[in-house]
């Protein structure tokens, strides 16, 4: 259904080290505009390494990253980003001794596009109410699912091409992580593309138009939401079915 | 219950617990009986302790617009610049050639307060000038190097800006020149305050003030606040770290040149390529006492290092019967650094560190 369109953001056999260790192997990952993919797979099996990779904060041995067709491998973190990709950081890390307003701000540093920070300010608050009355409270004092929201709403002031979110469901309640999942699917249709990296299967493949499986640096299966969801070998190892 | 109370006792009880309550109720004892002593022998009067306290203040603010060039960047690079002694000697010591001229021309007779901004200009110049040479040369390429590397370049970067002053300039001593208007005393309530001390402590809060404004208003600021907490996530917000860093430094140095130019009017003696070394050694322990890496804690930590070290003398050790204890100033700034160590390691304001250990 994506045939004609050219992909947001494009991994071509990308392969990263740490050091002389083999971390990602041969990685190809298209993500085309509109759409919510998720990679999926267990602890240490390399999904932030992935996310790192595309924000050159891990430079690939062998490969290339695109972005819009324009190639980003090779350059830093802060000329990438600023080319139109967000991330939420795996525990969210906000900055704690800032306000949430300061942490907002911050969010929108290199935003270029013209529009008012009052803006983007107000569509964090629509997404998230909560924030607006926490605005002027240190970030470290906010309970982890406000945390959460400030983060979302933090990588949203940038205005992205494409949101990374590394993990969304990690320490939350189960109540939360189904929220956090609305608002992922309520970002998606407000026109931002979505990359949400987990190892919540069930959760992520029920809002997600594709899924990659990632084990041990390598992509194993890669099919539509629907397809994984009746893998059977995606049923054992990651959907909780005996 | 009775069990409970016990084991609670016994999980907190240490013997190195002991020693420092031991120590810190030793300490209390001391201050208290010598501040009691002499304040009962009725020795001076209270317009000499507003004196006291109006000249620490002055010094106390040179301590502090040094100190925050070492909180600076220990907030943002968790390295002590144990050469920012160096970059305040630096500044002074270069503007000393200025007022020298100035004076001679007779300009500075004419135009005191010109003179002053013009000698800042310089020296701040000067000092932003080797703070970022430092960075540049010294530091950066350790930034990735185990924490001790850094520390050990900035001792060596210290004695190479010492003695590469020395080598320019000679071993003497210079003497800023003396600045008429400046060197009046007011008296307020039977006190006789110097118009110098006033204007230094006015200068250095409006500094200051200035300073906290930029840290928390501007977007710069806001960015070099982003930095200290996290690096890799300013750096994914499209924050340009290595730019705060140098903006870092430069601010550092532009508060020790100030300082230098504060300190020659108010003290024009002993100008050499030394002289960084006991007023750096004062600015660290006031950030540590103010709580390292904390900004408003350097500020409070240099005035209070400044009024401590201009009343306690007087006020304990007279009471305990030691002569000449006005001798006893530099030790007081050493003796104050184990006291907060014991009493307070994080410092007065230093809820930042016991922020991140939780
Ligand atoms: N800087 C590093 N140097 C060396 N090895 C690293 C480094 N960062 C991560 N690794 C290793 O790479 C492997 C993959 O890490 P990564 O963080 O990508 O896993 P992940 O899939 O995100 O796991 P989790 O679900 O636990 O977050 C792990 O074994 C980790 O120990
Ligand atoms: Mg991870």
């Amino acid at each position: 259904m994506n045939g004609e369109k050219k992909p947001v953001l494009e991994l071509q056999n990308v392969t990263t080290h740490y050091g002389p260790i083999l971390m990602l192997q041969n990685l190809s990952v298209e993500i085309f505009p509109g759409e919510i993919v998720c990679l999926l797979g267990g602890n240490a099996s390399g999904k932030t390494t992935t996310l790192k990779t595309i924000l050159g904060m891990i430079v690939p041995t062998e490969g290339s990253v695109y972005l819009g067709g324009e190639k980003i491998s090779g350059l830093n973190t802060m000329e990438i980003v600023k080319m139109g990709i967000s991330m939420v950081p795996e525990n969210r890390r906000l900055f704690k001794r800032m306000t949430v307003r300061e942490n907002l701000e911050i969010g929108a540093f290199l935003r270029t596009n013209g529009k008012s920070l009052d803006e983007d300010m107000e569509r964090v608050f629509t997404l998230f109410p909560r924030v607006k009355e926490r605005l002027n409270q240190r970030a470290g004092t906010l309970s982890g699912g406000e945390q959460q929201m400030v983060a979302v709403g933090r990588a949203l002031m940038a205005d992205p091409k494409i949101l990374l979110m590394d993990e969304p469901s990690m320490g939350l309640a189960p109540v939360l992580v189904e929220q956090t999942f609305e608002i992922i699917q309520q970002i998606n249709e407000q026109g931002t593309t979505i990359f949400v990296v987990e190892q919540n299967a069930n959760m992520a493949l029920s809002i997600a138009n594709r899924g990659y499986v990632l084990q041990t640096g390598k992509i194993v299966l890669a099919d539509t939401a629907q397809g994984l969801l009746n893998d059977s070998m995606m049923r054992h190892a990651y959907l909780g079915e005996a | 219950m009775a069990t409970i109370t016990r084991r609670i006792f016994l999980k907190r009880f240490s013997w190195t617990g002991l020693l420092l309550w031991a120590l810190r109720i030793g300490v209390l004892v001391i201050v208290l009986w010598g501040s009691i002593s002499t304040l009962a022998s009725g020795r001076y009067s209270a317009s000499t302790w507003l004196a006291l306290l109006i000249a620490g203040l002055a010094q106390g603010s040179i301590y502090a617009l040094i100190a925050l060039g070492y909180s600076l960047v220990y907030g943002i690079l968790l390295m002590i610049n144990f050469a920012h002694g160096e970059v305040f000697m630096a500044g002074i010591f270069t503007s000393v050639f200025l007022a020298e001229a100035l004076e001679e021309s007779g300009f500075l007779a004419r135009h005191p307060f010109l003179t002053i901004g013009a000698l800042l200009l310089l020296s701040m110049a000067v000092s932003t000038t080797v703070a970022l040479l430092l960075e540049r040369i010294a530091y950066r390429p350790l930034r990735n190097a185990p924490r001790l590397v850094p520390l050990i370049t900035a001792i060596g970067a210290s004695f190479f800006l010492q003695y590469a002053f020395r080598g320019f300039f000679g071993s003497g001593f210079k003497v800023y020149p003396e600045f008429g208007r400046m060197m009046g005393q007011w008296n307020i309530f039977g006190a006789n305050i110097q118009v110098v001390q006033v204007a230094v402590f006015l200068a250095a809060l409006v500094m200051m003030a200035g300073l906290y404004w930029f840290v928390e208003r501007t977007k710069t600021g806001k960015s070099m606040r982003a930095v200290s907490e996290d690096k890799e996530i300013a750096a994914l917000m499209g924050i340009d770290v290595n730019r705060v860093i140098v903006i870092t430094f430069a601010i550092g140095g532009m508060l020790a040149g100030a300082a230098g130019v504060l300190r020659g009017v108010y003290q024009p003696q002993g100008i050499s390529f030394f002289m960084g070394f006991v007023p750096g050694l004062k600015a660290f322990t006031a950030a540590v006492l103010g709580g390292i890496g904390n900004i408003p804690g350097a500020m409070l930590g240099g005035l209070f290092l400044g009024v401590f070290e201009g009343i306690g003398p007087n006020l304990i050790l007279q009471g305990l019967g030691i002569p000449a204890a006005n001798q006893l100033k530099d030790v007081i700034a050493i003796v104050m650094l184990v006291i907060v160590l014991i009493f307070r390691p994080q410092g007065l304001l230093g809820e930042r560190l016991a922020e991140e250990k939780a």
